[in-house]
């Protein structure tokens, strides 16, 4: 069977002044996979996202995403895309079917087929009961889930999703991951999903790219890198080494912040 | 363009449903209603018994009733209106996380910031239109005047003035609200550039006038003195929108008056000959007196407009 590439980079880069976001990256997901971001806050994950969706010029080097060029043609893979962003915001005072109408429109869906996906969807999250309230009222974990309908409203080929369980509790993100492993078997939509915790991307992904420093430093399945030493900076770690070097630090610091 | 639909809708329908503009309005309409029954009383008052002199109607307008007339209302309330319901228009959105989701959406970027802008000018131009009709309607009620041909047309171009001026501040608080990450930032500087250009800035050119003439003292006449004085004044006003905007409105409202200036420098003939010969001012004539300050209100608006449009669409999604 031909491994088809649904998105491709060539030494993408950015630069933020003097800082290096994003070090010539090259990377490429298959159509069909669950691929696993892994890398510490800062890393540069949510950068590549949004420059492989249009949203960011990169500095240097070009991408492709379902066949197009951000930089030439983002509204075409704006249709295609579904992107989840870190701490998605919401607008308090519309009730999901207001907010998924709204977004609905802006994909200039017709009227009819909107709401009979709007209808699904709510169901499909769980939101059906909740579905006039308003979205201020509502819990961190429904609205994850909401976000997660906003971005299948377009029925996307690719979903990026940033960080979609932080902040969840245990149940919510176990939920979440389920969801998001439905989508990938039923619907065969290509998911690039951002984390900076290895057990769940370990659970979900069928490869994964470590990130960090604006680098990605092994791409492979998870039993590769488990097997791979890695190398950083000085010396060699295993991912589960390198985890607690760069990752248990960063999760310690946001505990620390959070209290 | 894509997306601009669906983005003027929701943000009309936010702006009707809002606390903030039902203040607005609710504030805006009962200082209306009251300006207006004040100047048509005093009008009913002055007028009785006399025959009626030409443009009774837009009188109601320019008369000033206890304090202000509504002109001078709408100089100076529309600018809090454009501030305020501008000032967190595009920051709001990005603190709160739904502008970069936006974005995500398949639309045009400039989408999201005309259709704010065109939602808000709408519901501003509402606003001012329903506060017009009230004071028709007093017009109808206390004076029992009903607007003649000229006086619609002269009263249309007030309203078109009056939109442009208000848009003025909206593209500044715009501005801000797109340059400034915070919500409370975009407002205190709105404020504050408001406040400076509406009030400090005639305090400044008097200052500015009186220190520019000063070493003069003596060796001219007095009354020469105070005319090269009032003359500074009022060029240094005019860096205000405010002074703009009041300066054209009193022409279009009051064709009564014959110049945009403060200070009339008259002969004892031409004395004599206003006095005598107090008639109106044709339309055109009127508007060849008050188009350059009328213009430089469009163009200021425009300008601010540009770049705020420009900023927002060179701007980093992420800093």
């Amino acid at each position: 069977m031909e491994i088809k590439e649904i998105i491709k980079t060539f030494d993408l880069t950015k630069v933020y002044g003097k800082e290096t976001a994003v070090d010539h990256l090259n990377f490429a997901i298959r159509e069909g996979e669950i691929f696993g971001f892994l890398g510490p806050n800062g890393a540069g994950k949510t950068t590549t996202l949004l420059m492989l969706l249009g949203l960011s010029e990169p500095t240097y080097g070009r991408a492709f995403v379902a066949g197009y060029d951000p930089v030439r043609e983002p509204l075409e893979i704006k249709k295609v895309v579904g992107y989840l962003p870190e701490n998605v915001g919401f607008y308090h005072d519309l009730s999901p079917v207001e907010t998924l109408q709204f977004i609905g429109e802006l994909n200039e869906l017709p009227q009819r087929e909107l709401r009979k996906r709007i209808d699904e969807l709510l169901t499909m999250v769980g939101l059906s009961k909740d579905r006039y309230k308003k979205v201020g009222a509502f819990s961190r974990g429904m609205k994850q889930r909401l976000g997660i309908a906003e971005v299948l409203i377009k029925e996307p080929k690719v979903l990026f999703l940033d960080e979609p369980t932080l902040g969840l509790d245990p149940e919510g993100s176990r939920d979440l991951i389920e969801l998001i492993k439905r989508l990938n078997q039923e619907k065969g939509i290509t998911v690039l999903v951002s984390s900076h915790n290895l057990q769940q991307v370990e659970e979900i992904s069928h490869r994964v790219g470590v990130m960090i420093m604006g680098r990605l430093i092994a791409v492979g399945s998870m039993e590769e890198l488990g097997r791979e030493k890695l190398g950083v900076g000085e010396g060699e770690y295993s991912l589960e080494e390198l985890y607690h070097l760069y990752f248990e630090e960063e999760a310690n610091e946001r505990v620390r912040t959070h209290n | 363009m894509r997306g601009l639909g669906p983005i003027i809708r929701k943000e009309l329908g936010d702006h009707f449903s809002s606390h903030r503009f039902v203040i607005l309005f609710g504030m805006a309409a009962l200082v209306a209603f009251m300006t207006t029954y004040l100047a048509a009383m005093s009008l009913k008052e002055a007028l009785e018994g006399s025959s009626r002199p030409p443009f009774v109607f837009l009188m109601l307008f320019s008369t000033p009733g206890a304090l202000f007339s509504l002109l001078q209302f709408v100089a100076f309330f529309g600018p809090l209106i454009g501030i305020v319901l501008g000032f967190d228009s595009i920051n709001r959105e990005r603190v709160q996380g739904t502008l970069i989701k936006i974005l995500s959406q398949p639309i045009h970027r400039d989408a999201i910031i005309n259709g704010k802008f065109l939602a808000t000018m709408i519901t501003v131009a509402i606003m001012l239109l329903a506060i017009i009709l009230v004071v028709t309607g007093f017009g109808l009620l206390i004076l029992g005047v009903i607007p003649g041909a000229e006086e619609v047309v002269r009263l249309a171009l007030f309203y078109i003035l009056s939109l442009f001026y208000i848009g003025f501040w909206l593209a500044l608080s715009t501005l801000f609200s797109v340059t400034f990450r915070g919500i409370t930032t975009s407002a205190l500087s709105s404020f504050v550039l408001w406040i400076f250009l509406s009030f400090f800035l005639p305090l400044l050119g008097d200052v500015i006038a009186k220190g520019m003439t000063s070493q003069e003292v003596g060796s001219r006449e007095q009354i020469e003195l105070l005319i090269k004085q009032a003359e500074i004044k009022e060029t240094i006003e005019l860096g205000s929108v405010m002074t703009l905007y009041t300066k054209s409105a009193t022409l279009l409202v009051d064709p009564s008056r014959k110049t945009a200036s403060n200070i009339v420098i008259m002969g004892a003939m031409e004395k004599f000959l206003s006095s005598r010969f107090k008639n109106p001012l044709s339309l055109d004539q009127s508007l060849l007196v008050i188009y350059p300050y009328a213009l430089t209100i469009v163009a200021l608006t425009i300008l601010c407009f540009g770049i705020t449009y420009t900023i927002f669409l060179l701007q980093e999604i992420r800093t």
